[in-house]
């Protein structure tokens, strides 16, 4: 779960990291009242999960609270990177005297968590990286030892970092550890005219894998605001809505993600992504199918599944059960394969529905699918 | 021969008495894996009936390795507990420990990975389906029957594209077949597998499966341009899958590379890689390479 730019300063903060003054609303009217409170002058950034604010207009200066309302005014519904902004965050502007870049993040090819620091923090650090990579500092943190201040002196050393940088790095390797994040990153991490060390804007992507043990955020869902996704987020599914019209449902990310694919190469553009794994009973295919069938959008269904584990007479109980409680309006094109399959594909057969047609290859079921959803 | 599992390979199942773990090494003893026991602290002394097996129960790794000379165990404990198991199987010295368990922490999976690489224990996985030698032995949740004993060496990041893929080629048959995992960090790469069956003088062919997602099937062109002389055929997942979460820009500055599929195809190709456009063409593929 990626976590807003405010939250991600209130971590900062918790951990002993210095933040500037800021708060957070998604009203107008507040904005003025707490750019007065924070002396006048605020910076107005947009909060979306997302990089790239800056380009889009979504932070900007303004130099009084009238200013503030107006400001905030204009970035809230705002779109970035197909993201409506609904939260500002007012801050205290900060007199920079030099901008740095420092992160953790997790090197999947080495297996470790690498410190990457950069004296020339800033939007650009992309570019200094790819152009200058020797301006980019690359640590590897050994594991079982973290980031002690001996190791902290070695990164803010190897990047050129001032040595009043290793406490800020220490607490980052904390903030790392203790809330469980996968990506802490601190762009731009400035040294101001009064000789503070502080984090102007943070990035902090935690472990879903960690939430058992991670209270703080609790149940807050992270999936987008598409409607349809929300529904299917409340039915525990693994679902994402995209463009098209070809709805698929299969077991596995590997096999759906393969399922879309090849529905695009028969010409047709595949609605969403859903992954039922590998239990796959007849509630979680009744409810995936009402969330893919109440797309407007969606003209055909493919069903495909290999039963590794899962049994294939099951996946066809589920679907016949599903169609018991779900009005099926627009073709379902099925594919078992694997284990038990020729039962059931029997037991669809039995059933008949006018609507349910199966197919034996996935190639074959895509092409049919595909066909289903294009032809008027 | 097959790779890091034979039919000598004799298995411990940690989590056995579980309800995953009780589920699966029945499958596995179904398909004439030789599990030679389990372990659990508090069921240690007991033995649990598999239809005409006695597996005993110990209480430790090290105990079950000493009494029946184990060198391989499978990890199905919850994922709270998986790093405490693995950390515990890699103490007690044991070769190969392949971690099923799906949602372990990543910073518990960077810890005992770490561990084990000390030690000198592999690990495949976590959250990975396992590996297969058809006909010999069966170390996780792949299906047994899907196919047989063959000389197509496969290695995946996905469980239900290795099961169709295997299902593709099923007439043909495997040495082995290997599920990586699909976590950002697991033990054994596509590399490690890739160097591996370039040595087995019974893997005449190697079939790569990736996704999405980091630089892995970049880094396995790479290698395969530079060592590996068996042909390989991969089939990548994921043309049309959407953007994912963005990671900030370290993500970008330590790969170098965007991580679509488009990209690792092409770093597939360039490295004289054949790569089929779905799971069924890939197959073609490789029977074409071989009919050649």
């Amino acid at each position: 779960m990626d976590l807003y730019e405010h939250q991600a300063r209130e971590l900062f903060a918790d951990h002993g990291i210095v933040v500037p003054r800021a708060e957070v609303t998604g009203s107008p009217k507040q904005a003025r009242e707490i750019a007065r409170r924070l002396g006048g002058r605020v910076v107005v950034k947009a909060q979306v999960k997302t990089g790239g604010r800056g380009k889009a207009g979504g932070v900007k200066l303004a130099a009084d609270p009238a200013a503030a309302e107006l400001t905030a005014r204009q970035i809230l519904g705002m779109h970035i990177k197909g993201h409506i902004v609904e939260t500002v965050m007012l801050a205290q502007p900060v007199d920079i005297e030099s901008e740095f870049y420092v992160s953790y993040v997790l090197d999947r090819a080495d297996g470790r968590f690498l410190a990457i620091a950069s004296a020339e923090g800033g939007m650009e650090i992309e570019e200094v990286a790819a152009t200058r990579p020797e301006a980019v500092a690359r640590v590897p943190v050994d594991p079982a030892e973290g980031v002690t201040p001996a190791v902290a002196a070695r990164i803010a050393d190897a990047a050129g970092l001032p040595a009043r940088t290793v406490d800020v790095l220490v607490r980052l390797w904390d903030v790392l550890v203790r809330e469980d994040a996968l990506l802490v990153e601190v762009n731009p991490l400035v040294s101001t005219r009064d000789g503070q060390i502080m984090a102007l804007d943070g990035k902090v992507t935690l472990d879903d894998n960690a939430r058992f043990r991670q209270a703080r955020w609790g149940d807050e869902a992270d999936a987008g605001h598409d409607p349809l996704e929300a529904a299917a987020a409340a039915k525990g599914l693994n679902y994402v809505k995209l463009d098209g019209e070809v709805g698929i449902i299969g077991n596995g990310a590997g096999l759906v993600m393969s399922t879309l694919d090849v529905v695009a190469g028969c010409g047709a553009r595949p609605a969403n992504f859903l992954d039922i794994g590998g239990g796959a009973s007849a509630q979680v295919m009744a409810d995936g199918l009402s969330v893919v069938l109440s797309d407007p959008a969606v003209k055909s269904v493919f069903v495909n599944v290999f039963g590794g584990i899962t049994a294939c007479d099951a996946v066809a109980d589920g679907i016949v059960r599903a169609l018991d409680t779900v009005r099926l309006t627009k073709p379902l094109v099925v594919r078992l394969d694997g284990n038990n399959a020729e039962r059931g594909r029997a037991l669809l057969d039995e059933h008949a529905h006018p609507l349910v047609e199966q197919v034996t290859t996935m190639d074959g079921a895509a092409s049919r699918a595909a066909h289903l959803a294009t032809t008027p | 021969m097959a790779i890091h599992l034979t039919k000598e390979s004799k298995i411990l199942v940690q989590g056995m008495t579980g309800g995953e773990g009780m589920k699966h090494t029945r499958r596995m003893l179904a398909a004439g894996t030789n599990v030679v026991g389990g372990v659990n602290p508090r069921k240690a002394g007991r033995t649990v009936d598999f239809d005409d097996r006695q597996v005993p129960v110990f209480g430790s790794v090290a105990e079950g390795m000493d009494a029946t000379g184990a060198d391989v165990t499978v990890v199905f404990v919850p994922p709270a507990f998986t790093k405490a198991a693995v950390t515990e199987a890699a103490d007690a010295g044991i070769g190969l420990a392949v971690v099923i368990t799906e949602g372990v922490p990543v910073h518990d999976s960077v810890a005992f990975l770490a561990h084990a690489r000390r030690r000198g224990t592999r690990v495949i996985g976590p959250n990975c389906p396992g590996l297969i030698s058809p006909g010999q032995s069966n170390a996780g949740i792949i299906p047994a029957d899907i196919t047989k004993p063959g000389r197509i060496g496969l290695v995946s990041k996905s469980g239900t594209l290795t099961y169709q893929l295997m299902y593709e080629l099923r007439d043909i048959g495997f040495s082995t077949c290997v599920g990586i995992g699909g976590d950002p960090v697991v033990g054994t790469t596509h590399i490690d597998c890739l160097a591996a069956f370039q040595d087995d003088p019974d893997t005449d062919l190697i079939v790569l499966i990736g996704e999405i997602g980091g630089d892995a099937e970049e880094r396995a062109a790479a290698y395969i341009r530079d060592h590996v002389t068996k042909p390989v055929v991969g089939y990548i997942a994921g043309f049309t899958a959407p953007e994912g979460r963005t990671m900030g820009h370290a993500g970008a500055i330590v790969s170098g590379s965007s991580g679509t599929a488009r990209a690792k195809q092409q770093a597939l190709e360039a490295a004289g890689v054949r790569v089929g456009r779905t799971p069924t063409e890939t197959a073609r593929q490789v029977l074409a390479v071989l009919d050649a």
